[in-house]
This record gives C-alpha cells, sequence and structure tokens, in this order.
C-alpha cells in the first residue's frame, strides 16, 4: 500500500502545481498582456461605462430596436446563468412558446421563432433582420433604405467563405442604429 | 442540406485525417520512450515518488498503480470542491459544492466522464475549475492514453511478462502530448475571444437600461484540455454553445478537430507500434465510417427541420433551430453532435435534447456502441481492440480456425474477458434506466412527457457508462437519486471495463508473436473493416434496439402523426 501511496500523492501534488497552477497562470498572465480584449470578455465601453460584451447578447423590448432571439439564460439574457429550454421536438410547451414568438405571422425564419442554446446567442439570421426592419424604421423616424443600409453592413458572413452561417450581431448593430440617430 | 454545409464537414474530417498521421506517429514516440526533451523534469517527480521508470509492470501491478492515483484524484478534487467556499481564486464568493454533487461531479472528472450536474459560471470557483476540475482532464486523458499504450504493447511485443511502467507512461503523455498541445490551442482560443481572466464578474449596464452580468474567468486553457482529452466538461454552463466557450465558427472548426483529433491518431499509432500500418489504418477506416454515416444522418435530420413547426408557420430554410446557435447553423452543430458522442467527449454547441427524433437518436446509438467509434483518447483504441478480438473470434468460428490476430493466438480466456467487458456497458444503461422509468424518485427528474422523457432517462446513463459526458439537459441532474446512480454507473463504465481489458493484455503479451502464414486471417482489408463494423453494430448495438423503438423512433412516428407530449 504504502508503495503506491507515495508515488500517487507525488504525482498527483506534482501535476496538480504544474498544470493546475503555474502553468495556467502563467498562461493567463501571457493572455492578458497579447490578447487584452479578447482575455476579458470583449466588452463594448460607451462614455467609460460598460454596456455589454460583443459576444453576448443582451435583452432588446424597444420597438426601436433590433430584437435578439429568445433567451432561456435565467430570467432572459442572464450572463450568469446560460441556459436552453432544453425541450424536445414533440413537446406541447415548445410549439405553444413558439405560437407566442409568430404573433400571428407566417414564414418566420426559424431562429426568430426558437429559443438559442446558450441563452446568449448574440446573433440573428439575415432573414429574421430583415423582417424587423419595417418596425425600426416607424419607430425611428428612418427610412426602411437607411436601416437596411446598415443592417447589410452588419452582416458577418461565413468565415473564409465556408465555415459557419451569415450573421448579423443584434448589440453592435443596434449601437450603429444609436449613432444613426 | 446544403453543399457549403457539406464543406464544413468535409473540411473537419480530411484536417483530422491529415493531423492523425503525425500524432499517431508523435504518440508512438512517446510511448517508445523517444521524446525525453523534459528529462530534468520526469527525473524530478520519478526520485520524489521513489520509482524506476525503467522498470516494467505486470498488468496487475499497471492496474494498481493507475487506481492509485485515480482515488488520490477523486479525493483531493472532492475536498477541493467541498472547500471551495474558503480556499483563493474565488472573486464570486461561490459556497462549497454540496456533497451529492461533489461526489458526482469528482468521479465524472475522474473518470473522463465531465458529466455536469451543475452549472459552471454560478456554482465552481476559479480554483476548482483550475486545479480542481482541469488537473482531472488532464490527468484521466493521460491515464486512458497511457492504458492505450499498455494494450498495444501486448500486442506488439511476444512472449513479454510486463505492459510498461505507468507513471513513466502518465508522466510522458502529459508532458509531451497534452501540455504542449493544450497551450498552442489555447493560444487560438484566446485569440478567438475566449476569456482567460481572474477578475470578479463584470455588470454591465445595458443599452436599455437594465444590467447584466458577464461572467469571466480562466476559460481558454480549460477548453483546450477539455476538447484534446476528450473529457467535455464546460467552462460555462451550456458548454461550447456558449459564446464565451466558442466564439466563432473558426473556434468551432477548431474545436471540432479537438474532439476527435487524438482518438483517431491512435488508432495510427497502434498501425506503428504493431510494426504493421496498414493494421492501424483499417481500425481507422471503421471509426471514421461510422462518424461519416452517424453525420449523414443527424444532418439530414437537423436540416429537415420540426415539421410541427413547420406547420405553425415557421420557415424551415435554417432546419430545427431550437437550441443552437445561429452563428453554427445545423451542419457545424449535427457533425459537433455526432463526433462528441463518438468520440466520447460530451461537449455540445447545441443542445440534444431539442434535436429532432433522429437526430438525436443517432448521438445516444454512438456512445450505446461502446464509446469506440472513435471513443475517448485511449479509451476508445483499448474497447476498439476488444471488438477486434470478437471479430476475430467469430471470424474464426465461422472457418474453424483457432482465431489469431497479429500473431496472437486469441483463446478461451481472452474471449471471455472481452464479453464481460462489453457487457457491463449495456447492463449499467440497461438495467438503471429500467429502474429509473419506474422510481418516482427518478422519474421527477423528467422534463418532457411521452417518449422523449424516456429518450431523457436513456441518454443520461447511456452517457454516463459510456463515460460521455453530454445529456439530454432537461432532465434534472442535481438530486440525490440522480448524482449517486450516475456516479456509480460512471465509476463502472470506466474502472469495471480497464481491468478485464488490462487482464486481456496481460494474457496477450505473454504468448509469442507466430508468424503469419497463408492460412491467417488477414485483419488490415475491406473484408476485415466490414466484418468489424459489423460486429460492433450487432454486438455493441442490438440489445439497444427495444429501447430506441420505445424512445426516439417513437417520437418520429408520433410527430410524423402530428402528436405533441
Amino acid at each position: 500500500m504504502i508503495a503506491l501511496l507515495r508515488p500517487a500523492l507525488v504525482f498527483l501534488g506534482g501535476f496538480t502545481l504544474i498544470l493546475g497552477l503555474a502553468v495556467p497562470l502563467a498562461f493567463t498572465a501571457l493572455a492578458q498582456l497579447v490578447f487584452p480584449h479578447q482575455a476579458n470578455g470583449s466588452l463594448i465601453e460607451r462614455n467609460a461605462r460598460v454596456v455589454g460584451s460583443e459576444l453576448l447578447a443582451q435583452g432588446f423590448e424597444g420597438p426601436g430596436y433590433f430584437h435578439p432571439r429568445a433567451s432561456n439564460a435565467g430570467q432572459g439574457y442572464d450572463g450568469g446563468a446560460s441556459g436552453a429550454t432544453n425541450l424536445g421536438p414533440t413537446s406541447a410547451a415548445l410549439l405553444e412558446a413558439v405560437t407566442g414568438r409568430l404573433e400571428g405571422r407566417r414564414g418566420v425564419a426559424a431562429d426568430a421563432a426558437t429559443a438559442s442554446g446558450s441563452g446568449l446567442d448574440p446573433h440573428i439570421s439575415p432573414e429574421n433582420a430583415m423582417a424587423q426592419i419595417p418596425r425600426i424604421a416607424a419607430a425611428r423616424g428612418l427610412t426602411p433604405q437607411r436601416v437596411l443600409g446598415l443592417m447589410e453592413q452588419h452582416i458577418e458572413g461565413r468565415t473564409f467563405g465556408v465555415l459557419g452561417e451569415a450573421r448579423v450581431n443584434v448589440l453592435k448593430l443596434n449601437l450603429a442604429l444609436d449613432g444613426a440617430r | 442540406m446544403s453543399w457549403i454545409g457539406w464543406a464544413q464537414i468535409a473540411l473537419v474530417l480530411l484536417a483530422v485525417t491529415a493531423t492523425a498521421v503525425p500524432l499517431g506517429g508523435a504518440m508512438a514516440a512517446i510511448a517508445e520512450g523517444r521524446w525525453r526533451v523534459l528529462a530534468p523534469v520526469e527525473n524530478l517527480l520519478y526520485r520524489a515518488a521513489g520509482i524506476d521508470p525503467a522498470r516494467g509492470m505486470g498488468w496487475r501491478a499497471y492496474v494498481l498503480a493507475m487506481l492509485a492515483v485515480n482515488l488520490a484524484g477523486f479525493l483531493l478534487l472532492y475536498a477541493l470542491l467541498r472547500l471551495q467556499g474558503v480556499l483563493p481564486f474565488n472573486p464570486q464568493g461561490l459556497d462549497g459544492v454540496p456533497p451529492w454533487l461533489a461526489f458526482n461531479t469528482a468521479i465524472s472528472f475522474v473518470t473522463n466522464t465531465n458529466w455536469q450536474a451543475y452549472s459552471g459560471e454560478a456554482a465552481m470557483s476559479y480554483l476548482s475549475q483550475m486545479a480542481g476540475l482541469a488537473v482531472q482532464n488532464f490527468l484521466s486523458a493521460a491515464t486512458g492514453i497511457a492504458l492505450a499504450f499498455a494494450v498495444i504493447r501486448a500486442f506488439a511485443r511476444g512472449g513479454a511478462s510486463d505492459l510498461g511502467n505507468f507513471w513513466a507512461d502518465l508522466t510522458r503523455v502529459t508532458l509531451y502530448l497534452l501540455l504542449p498541445l493544450c497551450l498552442v490551442f489555447a493560444a487560438f482560443m484566446v485569440a478567438g475571444g475566449v476569456p482567460q481572466s481572474l477578475s470578479a464578474y463584470v455588470t454591465a449596464n445595458t443599452v436599455e437600461g437594465g444590467t447584466q452580468t458577464i461572467p469571466m474567468g480562466p476559460a481558454a486553457f480549460q477548453i483546450a484540455i477539455k476538447q484534446l482529452g476528450t473529457n467535455g466538461g464546460g467552462f460555462f454552463g451550456v458548454n461550447s454553445a456558449h459564446p464565451f466557450e466558442n466564439p466563432t465558427p473558426w473556434t468551432n472548426f477548431l474545436q471540432s478537430w479537438a474532439i476527435i483529433a487524438l482518438p483517431m491518431g491512435l488508432a495510427l499509432t497502434f498501425g506503428r507500434m504493431v510494426g504493421d500500418r496498414r493494421q492501424g489504418w483499417a481500425i481507422f477506416a471503421v471509426m471514421m465510417l461510422f462518424v461519416v454515416a452517424g453525420t449523414l444522418a443527424t444532418y439530414a435530420a437537423e436540416a429537415g427541420g420540426n415539421p410541427l413547426h413547420l406547420a405553425q408557420g415557421v420557415a424551415q430554410g435554417l432546419g430545427n433551430m431550437e437550441g443552437k446557435e445561429v452563428r453554427f447553423g445545423t451542419s457545424a452543430s449535427a457533425l459537433w453532435a455526432v463526433i462528441t458522442t463518438g468520440a466520447s467527449n460530451g461537449a455540445v454547441n447545441a443542445m440534444h435534447d431539442s434535436f429532432m427524433p433522429l437526430g438525436g437518436l443517432v448521438p445516444l446509438f454512438l456512445i450505446q456502441l461502446g464509446e469506440v467509434l472513435p471513443g475517448g483518447v485511449g479509451s476508445g483504441l483499448y474497447g476498439m481492440l476488444v471488438f477486434v478480438l470478437l471479430a476475430v473470434f467469430v471470424a474464426g468460428l465461422m472457418v474453424g480456425r483457432t482465431p489469431e490476430y497479429l500473431g496472437k493466438k486469441v483463446q478461451a480466456r481472452e474471449v471471455k474477458l472481452a464479453m464481460l467487458a462489453v457487457l457491463i456497458v449495456p447492463l449499467c444503461i440497461l438495467g438503471f434506466t429500467a429502474v429509473a422509468a419506474v422510481l418516482p424518485v427518478a422519474l421527477a427528474s423528467v422534463q418532457d412527457a411521452g417518449p422523449h422523457g424516456l429518450s431523457e432517462l436513456l441518454y443520461a446513463y447511456s452517457s454516463a457508462a459510456g463515460n460521455n459526458g453530454s445529456a439530454f439537459g432537461g432532465l434534472t441532474a442535481d438530486t440525490p437519486w440522480m448524482n449517486t446512480t450516475l456516479g456509480i454507473v460512471m465509476l463502472l463504465g470506466r474502472f469495471a471495463v480497464i481491468v478485464p481489458v488490462l487482464a486481456i493484455a496481460g494474457s496477450i503479451a505473454a504468448k509469442p508473436r507466430l508468424p503469419q502464414s497463408a492460412g491467417s486471417f488477414p485483419t488490415h482489408g475491406p473484408l476485415f473493416v466490414g466484418l468489424l463494423a459489423g460486429v460492433i453494430l450487432i454486438l455493441g448495438g442490438l440489445q439497444f434496439l427495444p429501447s430506441l423503438f420505445l424512445g426516439p423512433l417513437a417520437e418520429h412516428f408520433a410527430m410524423l402523426a402530428g402528436q405533441t407530449f
């Protein structure tokens, strides 16, 4: 037993010091030095105050803003409690939630009618954004063409033309909308 | 489905194939002790431990050493989790983890399962994540690869009495494979937007005048080992669906690669070490065959969308988007679901619980097939070699010859032990699911009604027994019943498989390697690939068919009939 105990404790202790403290702490210092923006949550500041992270959805309800996807993170868009509905495809509760989001419309983009995986999905599809333009233009007294132009500037294509899907970052687009006023 | 969706899938699988060759070679070099750059660090550890790294161990000694460090790791992790409230690196002031949850989590990380009944950002201090969970991510991965080295040596050597030295294997895999790969990988993650910080959570003042908590943490380094070590335990609650854990399609591509790069590479390590690379490619081909077939089915199901939503007026051009992220879409989510379950990783970038019935069936079935396609790092290869022995046994029965593999005769003892190893997992899955399906205390955890509810239970016990760790997340896992039974199943799924496998290795190692004759059954061609795939499907999969009919298949047909639950 003792013959086994000593190496077990030495290797566990040694690797906890190396892999659990020394290396990650040194790596953290390096990351803070080389990539300070990304390593600290890709925060967006306005007037020296943090308004959010470019990677995380935040709630928008006003008619003059693009709305993000439905969220099941905490009470909605809670960065401290990421979460999904996890409802199955035949769930009556899911169908009811979808009906609520449709508000009587048909042909709605799938991402506009469903909740995201993280509850913090920062993006919507271009189709989803397109459908919101008339409401936003009316609320802001802008021409739909002006809003469309801004939206199109914010479409992010596939990485290297292949990876991922085309999308629009809701927070960045809404901040640009506020700047356009 | 679109051609560009297929292109994304093909790119990942091509990258995995291209890197499998150098990774397979590197792992062979490490197993054979040819890489010793950090010899001073190694020697320091060996001297402190009082062991001689050159002294080989028999299978019993190898298993005992492995069990000793895993038991110590369990106890240390349990203590760290319970005491995190009074330990440093806890800027959010989180309390200690409750006993049942700490028990479940400690087992989960020691067994390379990474089933998570907690949500990282709400429950774990930075110290627990960094020095507790991440260290076990490294050690459980290194344990798996070390065991695979031991089993490979049994086939490579003739008339050997030992399988190598566990401590040397553990140390070299960690220092020369996992650590350097993780450092490079973590740098790519930070560059892509994954946080690596020790500061407290930030409160943002949102545009519409509310507030939002923005979590932080030393995430990038942990996510690197989580993917490369087929651990899969997320830093944040929703794992790699979280925009901080997997911010862009590029990080998603890299993480997808990392999920299967090492387990696929190990197949080629096997070929190199036994002196016939074709043997490695045959195993690689079987693994890839199932990954491609599984992806075809899952992508078709998810891209096809939900007919019930279509009837409601939701356009299904984007596919089934419930529980998925816009930046990944159905293609990258479907591929991920297949490789994370094929590989016993268990990280998710979309919620499997909200997949279409057939889209969710594939990941579930891949877990049930024994986590060998390609399986966890190390555990996938040694699990696959058990199926290989059964395949040559079946072939031997058909032609009436004593089965042999790589010049080693496969006899009654090995076949009995192999059957023991492949029976433990289905026994755990079906036994515990059956009990849970009738016990009110277990049924209280089920979220969805109808057949999907059964799928949630079946998935949970499959995931635990296969040491996968992904979930149908609607299930409430943090209850004393679930924490305890899933903890027990994870232990059995890991160690009750390892012991017979190493016993097989011990007996195989002792046999002489006979020269191949004209009558030997070739184990590198398409015939063998087909036979092995068939044995995995029939021996590994058939017993689950009734339960799959009651769960996902019943749900599929109910959905087509327009029924909801």
